[in-house]
């Protein structure tokens, strides 16, 4: 069932990796892995592996398959990355050789994926067949499967919105559904999941840096559901219930991404769907504190790590601009426009660059949090996530 | 929801009864083709795949589609579709566009030859 496809690809080894000498073997360098993240290049199914101290990409892997939505998570260690592509790829990166250690082909569809607290155990999030699947995170091997099967029991949803949470638990959300489901992992050999119903339409959700809120975007209804996992008895609640408050929306070109998570000073940041709004929620309490209002319809709203800015991109077609909201003004700060089709972003560890991938200009462009100037601009192919190794240590990452 | 089906609905009918004819209209010009290949591909695939064969929104390849009217699809591209996340293309594509896209994803959709050249357009 598994297919197995080992090492079938280009691999270039970076030459800062290695002592190069004519007549020995060449022995790796030592290095730490801290600073080290991933590009992905989504039409050439390939990824460049990058170093944020130097700024400069180390290598490039190919023969990833079909990276049009891919998303990754790193290793306990940081030392591996796995990526999980739109065609059901899950391909394990070794960041330090630049090579594939691993590669399945898991799902026929798949959206993602998340590690479990202890790093022993994947997740990844599949559309088709829709429902999670669990692996080895050392051999891949399948352990476990769960598929999301609702109504007469025939149907199955797609999964979004998946989240690793204490207790080698996941959460995530069934679209067609409209549920979230908990499932338990701490015995992969019997995985025990609890349903909550959700709400229309789920499409994405994201879980709060310490695994208590886990909050659902509703495309079928204005409003989100959050579930408290410390009193998941609770059930689901509806916060921000109505937000569109009877006004047209607009017409959505891209599902905005919870995940990434914005929440800084006791307040989460929350992208409006159909609206050029971001909506400003009281973490506890989930009263609507503001909206702010934006440029376009938000796709990433993300916190930079000290929280005191927040960074936004847009949804096609003005996918070319980006905006910084300063959190104590709740206002707009600067409006920024890095080049074509910005189509995500990532912080360094502590918060003082931000790498944004600018699809269309076939670019990664770096600025200074500090100034928002421009730093450096690298290139890329068609380059969509970018991910750092940094996210080894966070939850819901 | 309701407002944003309403809506939705409302819009699907009006670009009903605009259409008409629309598979007949006119040939994009071939910079434009070119846009089109790359916003199916890359903006339309963030839903419906890079390679078409799915995501959130159904596989758009030849066997996919091959049993649909072509009317049926180009309103669906114009106007969305009420209840799903397909969202109306009108105001980005004009009738002729849908159309030209429709009919080439019928045939199997043609490689992206990448977005025109940020020279091009200033």
């Amino acid at each position: 069932m598994l297919d197995w496809i080992m090492n079938g690809a280009r691999v270039i080894v970076p030459a800062l990796l290695l002592a190069a000498c004519a007549t020995t073997p060449p022995t790796p360098a030592l290095r730490g892995t801290g600073d080290l993240g991933m590009v992905i290049e989504r039409a050439t199914g390939q990824v460049q592996v990058i170093e944020t101290s130097g700024r400069t990409s180390l290598a490039q892997v190919s023969g990833l398959g079909d990276l049009s939505h891919a998303s990754v998570v790193f290793s306990r260690d940081s030392r591996y990355a796995y990526v999980f592509g739109r065609d059901g790829g899950l391909t394990k990166v070794d960041l330090l050789t630049a090579s594939i250690a691993g590669r399945v082909m898991q799902a026929g569809n798949s959206i993602g994926g998340a590690i479990s607290q202890d790093g022993r155990i994947l997740v990844a999030q599949n559309y088709q067949p829709g429902g999670i699947k669990a692996f080895d995170a050392d051999t891949l091997e399948l352990i476990a499967e769960v598929p999301a099967v609702y109504g007469d029991g025939t149907q199955r949803s797609k999964v979004v919105g998946l989240a690793d949470l204490p207790g080698n638990r996941f959460v995530y959300s069934l679209f067609e559904a409209g549920e979230i489901w908990v499932t338990d992992l701490s015995d992969p050999t019997k995985p025990g999941t609890r349903r909550y119903p959700a709400g229309k339409q789920p499409y994405d959700a994201l879980v709060t840096p310490d695994g208590r809120y886990y909050i659902a975007g509703l495309f079928g209804e204005d409003g989100l559901s959050m579930l408290d996992l410390w009193q998941p008895e609770q059930g689901v609640r509806t916060i921000l219930p109505g937000y569109g408050r009877g006004e047209q929306a607009l017409p959505v070109y891209k599902m905005p991404h919870l995940r990434g998570w914005a929440v800084a000073g006791g307040k989460a940041y929350l992208p409006a769907i159909g609206r050029h709004e971001v909506l400003v929620v009281e973490l506890g309490t989930w009263k609507e504190l503001e909206r702010i209002p934006v440029k376009s319809q938000p796709v990433f709203v993300m916190a930079r790590p000290d929280g005191r800015e927040v960074w936004v991109n847009f949804a096609f077609p003005d996918n070319g601009w980006m905006q910084v909201i300063d959190t104590q003004q709740g206002r707009i700060v600067d409006t920024l426009q890095p080049g074509r089709a910005i189509l995500h972003m990532e912080f360094t560890p502590k918060g003082e660059e931000v790498w944004v991938s600018a699809r269309d200009d076939n670019k990664v462009v770096i600025y200074d949090t500090r100034t928002r100037q421009k730093k450096l601009e690298l290139p890329a192919a068609s380059p969509s996530g970018i991910f750092f190794s940094s996210r080894a240590f966070r939850t819901g990452f | 929801m309701v407002v944003r089906s309403l809506g939705v609905m409302l819009a699907g009918v009006v670009a009903f009864v605009m259409l008409g004819g629309a598979a007949q209209a006119g040939t994009p010009a071939p910079e434009r083709m070119r846009e089109l290949v790359h916003m199916v591909r890359q903006d339309c695939g963030s839903c419906h795949g890079l390679t078409l064969q799915g995501g959130l929104g159904p596989a758009l390849t030849p066997q996919a589609l091959r049993d649909k009217p072509v009317e049926a699809l180009v309103i669906t591209v114009m106007a969305g579709r009420p209840g799903t996340p397909m969202p109306p293309f009108r105001g980005i594509l004009s009738e002729a566009d849908a159309a030209w896209v429709i009919e080439q994803l019928m045939r199997g959709f043609p490689e992206d030859g990448g977005t025109v050249p940020a020279a091009a357009l200033r």
